[in-house]
């Protein structure tokens, strides 16, 4: 059976506010794969490295970070230090020679959910192309 | 301040690969503030380690704590509540609280979380640069108050060297040349006839060349 991997998006309440009103069947009639599970924060400035972390503690297989268009962010600053955290989550993946593209940001606009269904396809495609997270089982 | 970074996690993760359980130990001092080993941090590189260990296809408990500081020996004190709790210790503090560590609980290992990098100061957010090398005998009442052990590549006291080019240093383009700085502080000042002055033959036993350093203060041994 080909590998389906566990997608943890983590995002900002203003980009995931219209996707989030929708039902589970509607996200997957919009395209959403099943495999994807939205995790919602107050704000991109609330989203810690420790979060990102934590899902691949739990098992994901890769994580995508949502937050709006960096000038435009409802908290002014909270995209960007969404931005930056996840740079340094991906420099410590890299240092433990694990694929940096496990984790990446996406800036959205606001409630506008094709792109935001896109996100999570595209890192869908990705992760599955890696693999299973080294990070379970010992990577094997 | 003293301002540290970081290992890269894989280093860390091999120091440790015989432990099972870890301490993971921050300082609420200098390495909090630049944002290096603090609680903050600690969290971020217990969760790292752990998925390290995971990694590996094995299982580490760690314990996240920081302490007010780790360069006294009260605060060190505060780490036996956690006696038997762990294998190692891994410190984010400087390298002064990894040796009081050692020095003072001889029987734990501890290993270094951060390369412990210069004293100095941050003039914008998220960047820190080198004032001041703790030579223990300071000029800066020659020097207009800029530094010219820590700032000059060679440590000139009678700077600048030939290579000081439209101000900037000869290492690199992007580095002033702190003697330019000089001259042009104490020229402001109409102090420049000072530079007049060679500077004699420094002796760097302050400095550490002549062993470690130590300070006693009679007035406030016990
Ligand atoms: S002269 Fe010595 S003590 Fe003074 S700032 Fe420079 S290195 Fe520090
Ligand atoms: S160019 Fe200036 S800062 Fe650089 S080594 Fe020479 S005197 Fe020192």
């Amino acid at each position: 059976m080909s590998f389906v991997p566990d997608i943890q998006v983590i995002c900002c309440h203003y980009t995931s506010q219209q996707i989030l009103a929708e039902s589970k069947e509607e996200l997957r009639r919009d395209g959403l794969p099943e495999n994807v599970t939205i995790n919602r924060f107050a704000c991109g400035g609330k989203i810690r490295e420790t979060a990102i972390l934590k899902a691949f503690e739990e098992g994901a297989d890769g994580v995508c970070v949502v937050a709006c268009e960096p000038d435009k962010c409802h908290n002014v600053m909270g995209s960007r230090r969404a931005a930056k955290r996840v740079e340094a989550v991906r420099r410590a993946l890299a240092e433990m020679e694990v694929e940096p593209d496990r984790v990446m940001m996406f800036q959205l606009e606001r409630g506008f959910h094709p792109d935001f269904v896109r996100a999570a396809e595209e890192m869908n495609d990705r992760v599955a192309g890696f693999g299973p997270s080294p990070f379970k089982e010992g990577g094997r | 301040m003293i301002v540290a970074e970081r290992k890269p996690v894989n280093e860390i993760v091999e120091m440790i690969k015989d432990a099972d359980r870890v301490l993971v130990l921050g300082c609420r001092g200098c390495v909090s503030v630049c944002s290096a080993g603090g609680q903050r941090e600690v969290e971020i590189l217990a969760s790292l380690l752990r998925l390290g260990r995971m990694k590996e296809g094995g299982r580490l408990e760690t314990i996240e704590a920081t302490l007010v500081r780790q360069c006294d020996r009260e605060y060190i004190d505060e780490m036996d509540k956690w006696d038997g709790e762990y294998d190692a210790v891994v410190s984010m503090a400087c390298g002064v609280g990894v040796n009081f560590i050692a020095n003072l609980r001889p029987g734990v290992r501890v290993y270094p979380a951060v390369n412990t990098t210069f004293y100095g100061g941050s003039a914008e957010q998220g960047v820190w640069s080198e004032q001041c090398a703790g030579c223990g005998n300071c000029v800066l009442h020659l020097t207009g108050g800029l530094c010219p052990v820590a700032r000059c590549a060679k440590s000139l006291f009678n700077g600048p060297c030939g290579g000081s080019q439209n101000g900037r240093c000869e290492i690199h383009k992007d580095v002033p040349c702190i003697w330019q700085q000089i001259h042009d502080k104490l020229e402001n000042l109409g102090r420049d006839d000072d530079l007049d002055a060679i500077a004699p033959i420094r002796d760097w036993r302050t400095a550490g060349h002549g062993g470690p350093r130590k300070a006693v203060r009679e007035d406030l041994t016990v």
